[in-house]
């Protein structure tokens, strides 16, 4: 029996949380160190199970596997692995929790609630990274009644952070945040019970790959089990119209919880439907594909929209993730290598640039106060290293070539051009609406004359914990802008797997070699 | 089967030896300019723009090396193929980097870095006194990066990083002194623009790739030809998309002119001599693939020849001097691209015209920097004259940059231009009486905006009060630092004599000829000698009737509200009007219908939903105070009822 990484790496932050949680009242101010010390850890653990993860053609699907007998009566097991894209999310998580826990460092200073026992500080520190585990354990999962309960288990600590530790309107937003996910929850629940009768059964009934290309039922039976599991999808990933809970989530949350909820557990979403919806029910998948594709369309174009039309910044960044994540769902719909690849790298990529988003504009919001985009002008003129880390992670977000977004934006239209043509096309405007929401954002904060402040209140410029925060973000958009090849040559793989698994295969090039037509 | 593209599909472009491999240095030098100047910080303040610049220059020197090695092997050995990186594996998209060395592309890359670097050094003293003068020299290192890669590029994707990394060092530029709320507003401008240009781009590469599988330039240009016509129109246009926004063509035209706001030599590089040409390079790169599309050809010489009357009437009317240089661009670019679309007798021509129009439009542009830095940075015509005296260097290097782009002959436009309005004028049918007499007409009226603008800067009487008489609105003229000027007169030496040394026995064009293929000997439906005659006759017409109203005649010193005409062409033929009705009035209408409905609408559906079960969870709250506990509760009881169900079913 080989050493049990996966779940290593859920224990890890749990352990950490507990600690954080127990400390005794005096020594509170050692929940961030301790917080920060256990999510590099699990960085390590993830790097770790990133090296020993074999790319070859000749590995197989799941590795890093791990198979406990749970429920055995009910096919319940407690089984972990990852494919190539499950594994650079976890990774992605990995590198995102630190970096957040390093930007909320200084959340609760000046909080309003504090009794000054640092329990709150505690609470906060401890839930994040009872989040990473419910992360990991969510992606690492390889049992669908396993992760269902991750699926769900998720929302706890993400409600509290949100209700807690968020802003003036946070019990509402909690609140909406909760339901929409419970909505889609239970009917998950229902489908997952039907799947169970409609797989071979047995003690290992839940496992995917006992139910991948074993799915049984009359068609109608797979269309209801698809709609099951691709409606809870939809409302996380989240698409149109179901998308209303998140621009409330994201703006009440604190930044880096936003973060971890729309960068990490929204793609669970998307995740969601590349591993069950096409893998579990090819048939229902191509039967869904036209009107799947209309809506992810709709959700590029009107979250772009809706983030121009934003005032608050906080919420535009929400909107603008609404537009990415069209453009994902558009990924694996097409069921083409190029856009399946394109949408797996997107789902890493979208993570950092969001991050760099939410996360820069804490910190501005934290100078000043207010989420109100015309609160701000001529910042650029105070704070000059902000402005300009925000443009980078900006023009991210509107993928421009050279940063890490549009390689995978581009594949994601390149591949499913060659299926949809008029949903790349029109799709393809959506490039013109992220630059007029990333830009013109930018003009109304940080250009125009320098604004006055009284003496004392001049805000400063990022410090050397803000920079460490903004430091890796910044890297890895260029890094996998200009060397995406470590992301892709992880996701390939289990991608044509999936593909292998729907039946299709991707189209010839209509002049291919220069055949004379 | 001398295309380039041919033999590169064929494996018969070498791969680089000696100098050439090290071909990516070109591209690499500028780029660690600018990340050593903008990681560097403040560090670097006070050598930063010397690095910059010696960086440029370093670029210069190996691209000289390149171009000495490529001469001396045979005409068709010259290309040369430098491989990269594994770019981009996904699935059936497969890419690697690489660099096409070719004669095109070197022409392009001595091109820019050598205006490119020039044009360092005018900025150390044009921006000696700015607090961001690090931050320029480093987005000027950034944009010639991408430039040379644009041109390097050995596929439409990479050619493609560089393209929209030119657009943001321009946009980057463009906004330099954004504190200024109209120029914030120009660089956003030129952004949105551009970016309606690369859907076109975009939608080609995705086409490209769905036809031939691949999207580096041999696999598709040896493919063109069996493509289909229809597939290859469609290609073909959006192309010619792309280009008509970053060149600043008929009807994406309408960024340039607000692209003023930037740093003059940043209008003299980026919005004159390089980037704005990179329209002309795509079409001229991809001839392939409008040598199978007649009709998608036809609409670029249709697009050249609307722009180049387009920004030559708008010439006419604007009394800022930079404005009237940014129109003439417009109008020169539209030249080159008429001669693009006219296939193979153009394409050299219109690379010809672009090397040319490089120098002296740079250098004019520079030359109107220094007029300004002797003019606190005044930019309205209106207010100057007689300047000749005050700046001798300026004017001389001026007045040959005008002399080349009235196309005077020996000046280096002549040689160019004349050579477009004579190729304008080959074919059948309507095309040549049309596209050369406009070709024509345009000289003339080039002649007219270009001369008023030479002689309301620097002859007639002056219009402006001396410092000594008045210190608050009053000028004190002077010559600028050699740093300045020394780049103005080698670009003037450029104005003068490079169109005839590369027009040499036809050096130039026969350089090009393994890229754009060679053209049989075609005879325009005029004599030449009858089509040079009345272009100079037009040219001599112009100019004089210049010289009467603007240097012989008062010039009011404001502008009179002139005909319908003018005030149509000063206000750039309401083109921002027509924009502001169809596109941002609309635009704004609808997002704020949908943000006002995002919240009633839909999350109303959606709301109702929550508020039912919220108004059951809201019961459960005050039993169990919380909603968490009532989720988990829930939950719990879901997971029960699974396990339940499932054993039952058992």
């Amino acid at each position: 029996m080989s050493f049990p990484l996966l779940t290593v790496m859920m224990v890890v932050p749990l352990v950490g949380a507990a600690v954080v949680w127990l400390l005794p009242a005096g020594s509170s101010r050692l929940a961030r160190p301790i917080a920060l010390a256990t999510s590099l850890v699990t960085l390590v653990l993830a790097l770790l199970a990133w090296a020993r993860f074999d790319t070859g053609s000749s590995a197989g699907r799941y590795q890093l596997t791990e198979t406990h007998s749970w429920i055995p009566q009910f096919g319940v097991s407690y089984a972990l692995g990852v494919d190539g894209i499950a594994l650079s999310l976890i990774v992605m998580a990995a590198i995102l929790t630190p970096v957040c826990l390093l930007a909320a460092w200084n959340d609760l200073e000046g909080d309003r609630d504090d009794d000054g026992s640092g329990r709150r500080e505690k609470t906060y520190f401890a839930l994040m990274l009872v989040l990473l585990t419910f992360m990991v354990g969510v992606f690492a999962a390889r049992d669908v009644f396993l992760f269902y309960v991750f699926f769900e288990a998720m929302l706890i600590p993400v409600y509290f952070l949100i209700g807690l530790f968020g802003g003036p309107r946070r019990q509402y937003a909690a609140v909406k945040f909760i339901l929409f996910s419970l909505v889609g929850g239970l009917i998950m629940l229902v489908a997952v019970i039907a799947l169970y009768f409609h797989g071979p059964g047995g003690e290992q009934g839940f496992l995917y790959e006992a139910l991948e290309g074993n799915v049984t039922g009359s068609t109608a039976t797979q269309r209801w089990l698809f709609l099951g599991f691709f409606i809870a999808f939809a409302i996380k990933a989240p698409m149109w119209p179901v998308h209303t809970w998140l621009p409330d989530a994201a703006s009440e949350a604190r930044p880096a919880t936003a973060v971890l909820l729309v960068g990490v557990l929204d793609k669970v979403g998307t995740f969601g439907m590349l591993r069950f919806c096409l893998g579990f029910f090819p048939e229902a998948s191509k039967w869904a594909t036209p009107v799947v594709i209309t809506l992810a369309v709709i959700s590029v174009i009107y979250g772009a929209l809706l983030a121009i039309g934003s005032r608050d910044i906080m919420r535009l960044i929400a909107f603008t993730s609404i537009s990415h994540f069209g453009f994902i769902v558009m990924g694996i719909f097409a069921m083409t290598s190029t856009a399946g690849a394109g949408s797996a790298l997107y789902m890493v990529n979208h993570g950092f640039s969001t991050a760099g988003l939410f996360l820069i504009a804490g910190f501005l919001v934290a100078r000043h106060g207010s989420q109100r985009i015309a609160d701000y002008g001529g910042w650029q003129r105070v704070t000059p290293v902000l402005a300009g880390t925000f443009l980078v992670a900006g023009l991210s977000s509107l993928a421009l070539p050279g940063l890490s977004s549009y390689v995978s934006e581009f594949l994601v239209l390149a591949g499913t051009f060659q299926r949809y043509e008029w949903a790349a096309a029109i799709g393809t405007i959506g490039i013109v609406l992220a630059a007029l929401y990333i830009l013109l954002t930018y003009q109304r904060v940080f250009t125009g004359p320098r604004p006055t402040f009284a003496e004392a209140a001049e805000p400063r410029d990022l410090g050397l914990r803000e920079k460490l925060v903004v430091a890796p973000i910044i890297a890895s958009f260029l890094l996998l802008g200009f060397f995406p090849k470590p992301v892709l040559d992880l996701v390939n793989p289990a991608v044509s797997k999936t593909l292998e698994l729907v039946g299709v295969t991707d189209p010839a090039p209509t002049n291919a070699s220069g055949s004379a037509q | 089967m001398n295309s380039l593209a041919l033999l590169a599909a064929e494996g018969e472009v070498a791969s680089a030896t000696g100098i050439t491999a090290y071909a990516w240095l070109l591209v690499l030098l500028p780029l660690a300019g600018a990340g050593l100047l903008l990681l560097g910080g403040k560090a670097t303040n006070a050598w930063g723009h010397l690095l910059a610049t010696a960086l440029s220059w370093a670029s210069f020197v190996v691209g000289l090396l390149v171009l000495l090695a490529m001469v001396g092997r045979g005409h068709e050995e010259r290309a040369a193929h430098v491989g990269g990186w594994n770019f981009i594996p996904a699935g059936q998209f497969q890419l690697e980097t690489g660099l096409l060395v070719d004669q095109l592309s070197i022409a392009f890359v001595l091109l820019i870095t050598f205006v490119g670097s020039l044009i360092h050094v005018y900025s150390i003293g044009y921006m000696a006194h700015d607090p961001n003068r690090r931050k320029f020299f480093a987005y000027l290192n950034l944009f010639v990066a991408s430039m040379l890669l644009l041109v390097l590029a050995d596929s439409y994707l990479l050619l493609f990083v560089g393209w929209e990394g030119v657009g943001l060092a321009s946009y980057l530029l463009i906004g330099f002194w954004n504190h200024n709320p109209a120029y914030a507003t120009a660089a956003n401008k030129a952004f949105f623009v551009n970016r309606v240009g690369d859907v076109g781009m975009s939608i080609a590469i995705m086409l490209m790739f769905a036809t031939f599988g691949s999207v580096d330039f041999a696999t598709v240009h040896a493919g063109a030809a069996e493509a289909g016509s229809t597939t290859m129109t469609v290609l073909g246009l959006l192309l010619l998309v792309g280009a008509c926004a970053k060149s600043a063509q008929f009807p994406l035209q309408s960024w340039l002119g607000d692209a003023m706001a930037g740093p003059t030599p940043v209008s003299a590089l980026i919005h004159a001599a390089t980037m704005v040409t990179a329209g002309v390079y795509l079409v001229v790169r991809s001839h392939s693939i409008f040598d199978a599309a007649p009709n998608a050809q036809l609409a670029v010489a249709i697009v050249g020849a609307i722009t180049l009357l387009y920004g030559a009437i708008v010439g006419c009317a604007k009394d800022d001097i930079k404005k009237a240089l940014a129109a003439s661009t417009m109008s020169q670019i539209g030249y080159m691209m008429l001669a693009a679309g006219l296939g193979p007798v153009g394409y050299a021509f219109a690379i010809f015209h672009l090397i040319t129009h490089g120098f002296f439009k740079a250098g004019m542009f520079l030359g109107a920097g220094s007029v300004m830095h002797g003019m606190k940075d005044r930019v309205d015509m209106r207010g100057f004259g007689g300047l000749s005296g005050f700046m001798k260097i300026t004017w001389v290097t001026f007045g040959l940059g005008w002399l080349a782009i009235l196309g005077v002959p020996p000046f280096s436009g002549f040689w160019s231009k004349d050579k477009i309005i004579e190729a304008a004028f080959i074919g059948e049918g309507w095309r040549p009486w049309v596209f050369g007499g406009i070709a024509m007409i345009g000289a003339g009226i080039t002649a007219f905006y270009m001369s008023r603008l030479f002689f309301m800067t620097f002859h007639g009487k002056k219009r402006w009060v001396d410092e000594h008489e008045d210190a608050e609105r009053g000028v004190h003229p002077h010559e600028s630092p050699l740093t300045m000027t020394v780049p103005m007169m080698v670009l003037a030496v450029g104005s003068g004599l490079l169109g005839l040394v590369l027009s040499w026995g036809g050096m130039f064009t026969h350089w090009l000829e393994p890229v754009v293929g060679a053209h049989g000997e075609e005879h325009p439906v005029l004599a030449v000698p009858v089509i040079m005659a009345l272009t100079l006759l037009l040219v001599a017409g112009g100019a004089a009737y210049a010289w009467m109203l603007y240097w012989r005649d008062e010039v009011a010193v404001v502008a009179p509200r002139g005909s319908l005409v003018t005030q149509a062409a000063r206000a750039d033929l309401y083109q921002d009007a027509i924009n502001e009705g169809l596109f941002m009035r609309p635009g704004t209408h609808l997002t704020r219908a949908l943000v006002f409905t995002d919240g009633k609408g839909v999350d109303g559906v959606a709301g109702s939903l929550a508020a039912m079960i919220g108004g059951a969870s809201s019961r459960l709250r005050r039993v169990q105070t919380g909603y968490a506990r009532s989720y988990a509760l829930t939950m719990l009881t879901g997971v029960v009822a699974v396990l339940g169900a499932l054993w039952v079913m058992n």
